[in-house]
């Protein structure tokens, strides 16, 4: 028992030194300190949302006419400021005509109209919540659009069983922040709805930084050989849906793709 | 200063002194518990996550060769002997092409299903196994499940018959799992079907459980926060779960199901408790009961044994590659087209 306390209390002398460290740390670059889970990590579980207009061009753009013109002022395109570092996009020659052909047919090419996954980072800000779900070993992130989901192993990093629409989620903590390494997704996915496209080689290193009680600091740093000549970045608060008994819904948009999709092909007389 | 220290370092050591008491037993129990080939429903001691509820983590599969209903054959005969399990598990993976084995659900490895080469899929029939000795999963004297009131017959009945003629028309007319919106096996309550696709993973967080099913990536954020229902008119395709800690049982009731998922003829009445209990390190118990009174005379219950498994739990994207909707539909416009040629 005394050899037990005596250990204890080395543990406390090096639990005191690394809080230390940690204010010095904290000194230098003052940072919000979140509130720590049960295993004692910053607690970001909880329901989140973007609050931008980075869904309809992550670049700076003034309102405009919407492609639904009967439906008025509800569907116009609202303005924004960049949330792109510099607000530049490096595309390669090539990669930045093709971004123009997507966004001149982006109701017929932006796989958000048919309610495909939407893929990272798109999925942090398109207009609906998503929620944090933190455990030890993974944390899963479940998106109210389209019901998408991914699974972020937190243990030592493993490699995707292949490509997909999310990707392959790799995280990690360093201080305050959740690091997550996504790779692995399909080529079919976009940023936003102005046609900003990535090929199959993108990497995405996404950070999740509390910055107060309820909102992050969300940052994407984007790498994609084939279609930029430089990695590039985005950043914007998230911030926390703080209604009682808020909850994410079900949005399994398939049946609203419908007409897009299959309209065409219905019976003519039918209906 | 130095009584400050003193009271802190008690507080430390009466920390790490309940850590130790609470882990060791915990790790002796999950050990004995693996051991034990037949899981109980009643686990007492299962691991616990980092804020102290029952860790019902990982990954699991409900593939089981125990059939949904008991065969008629069988009577009110609601086990099955260990020497009657082992004959007929030998009897199964023997079977010829062709050949049925009363009392398995081979699901996509029954040997009459066999349509592609099942070891390309990962499927080895030699691993098939029983994950209880029931002869059902539907428990009770009865095994099955109860007959459907007339009224709700009549209801199923005027839903197709409203349907024929037009099965071909537009997507709406298509089932929803054709559809990608409701995939069989991603319906809830959750029963086993085919062997694929029957990977569960779930994630625990502070105040919420999540299910992840493989199928359709179909995920609920189950909250065990005791917060109510959403509203009774919001209707939902997965109905709206909540949940709650009962000992070491996660019980989850859901209601607010849309008339269009129907669960064996069920309607939006649907009211349905499962009950998570993890009964050994790689065995969890999933039981749901269901009640309509709009559909059955009275409540039933089934008894799922979930087996630990590994991963990875793949990427689901039905919708994103459905090319089979267009195609039926256009399959159906161009027989129309010719019908008229045809006909002039």
């Amino acid at each position: 028992m005394r050899n037990w306390l005596s250990d204890s209390v080395i543990a406390c002398v090096v639990a005191a030194g690394l809080v230390l460290a940690a204010t010095h740390t904290a000194a230098q670059a003052p940072t919000y300190r979140a509130p720590r889970t049960a295993d004692g990590k910053p607690n970001l579980n909880g329901i989140w949302q973007a609050l931008n207009t980075a869904d309809w061009d992550l670049q700076g753009h003034a309102a405009a006419k919407g492609p639904a013109p009967l439906l008025g002022a509800v569907f116009a395109v609202p303005p924004g400021l960049s949330v792109v570092e510099g607000d530049e996009i490096p595309y390669l020659p090539a990669a930045a005509a093709k971004k123009k052909q997507n966004q001149a047919n982006w109701t017929t090419l932006d796989p958000e109209v048919k309610c495909y996954l939407p893929g990272v980072p798109r999925a942090t800000y398109l207009p609906y919540p998503f929620q944090i779900v933190q455990s030890p070993q993974n944390i899963l992130i479940s998106y109210e659009y389209a019901g998408a989901v991914r699974v972020v192993n937190m243990g030592a990093p493993t490699k995707a069983p292949g490509d997909s629409w999310m990707g392959w989620s790799n995280g990690r903590w360093e201080g305050e922040t959740l690091v997550i390494d996504v790779t692995s997704q399909l080529d079919n996915t976009w940023f936003d709805r102005a046609g900003n496209f990535h090929s199959d080689a993108l990497h995405v290193v996404e950070r999740y930084t509390p910055r107060s009680a309820d909102t992050l600091n969300y940052e994407a740093t984007i790498e994609d050989p084939k279609v930029f000549s430089r990695p590039w970045k985005i950043s914007m608060p998230l911030y926390r849906r703080v209604e009682k008994n808020a909850r994410l819904l079900e949005y399994k948009c398939v049946e609203f793709a419908d007409e897009v999709l299959y309209g065409a092909l219905r019976k003519k007389s039918s209906n | 200063m130095g009584r400050r220290l003193l009271v802190s370092l008690a507080a430390l050591v009466a920390v790490v002194v309940m850590a130790l008491l609470t882990q060791t037993p915990a790790a002796g129990q999950t050990q004995a518990s693996a051991a034990k080939a037949s899981p109980a429903a009643k686990a007492s001691t299962p691991p616990r996550t980092a804020d102290g509820k029952p860790d019902l983590q990982g990954i699991w599969t409900n593939n089981t060769l125990t059939p949904f209903e008991r065969p008629k054959s069988l009577g009110a005969k609601e086990f099955y002997t260990d020497q009657e399990l082992a004959d007929l598990t030998k009897r199964i993976i023997e079977a010829r092409p062709g050949e049925r084995v009363e009392g398995a659900e081979l699901g996509a490895a029954n040997p009459q299903e066999v349509r592609y080469d099942l070891e390309l899929y990962g499927f080895d029939r030699t691993k098939l196994r029983y994950t209880s000795k029931r002869t059902s999963l539907v428990v009770g004297p009865e095994g099955v499940v109860p007959p459907m009131l007339p009224q709700a017959r009549q209801r199923n009945a005027d839903r197709v018959a409203k349907n024929k003629g037009h099965e071909f028309d537009g997507p709406e007319n298509r089932p929803l799992s054709e559809r990608c919106i409701m995939m069989g096996q991603e319906a809830i309550p959750m029963v086993p079907g085919a062997n694929e696709g029957n990977l569960l993973q779930i994630v625990q967080g502070p105040g919420y459980v999540t299910l992840l099913h493989e199928i359709d990536h179909s995920t609920r954020v189950i909250p065990t926060d005791g917060r109510p229902h959403v509203p009774q008119n919001i209707r939902l395709w997965q109905g709206d779960s909540v949940g709650h800690w009962e000992g070491n049982t996660l019980v989850v009731d859901t209601t607010n199901f849309t008339n269009l998922t129907a669960f064996r003829g069920s309607s939006e009445n649907l009211h349905l408790v499962e009950r998570f209990t993890r009964a050994a390190d790689d065995t969890l118990i999933y039981e749901f009961t269901v009640e309509d009174p709009t559909t059955w005379a009275k409540p039933w219950t089934a008894e799922v044994p979930w087996t630990k498994t590994t991963g990875p739990v793949y990427e689901y994207a039905c919708h994103e590659g459905n090319t089979m909707i267009a195609t039926i539909l256009r399959g159906a416009r161009v027989a129309e087209e010719e019908a008229a040629k045809k006909g002039k």
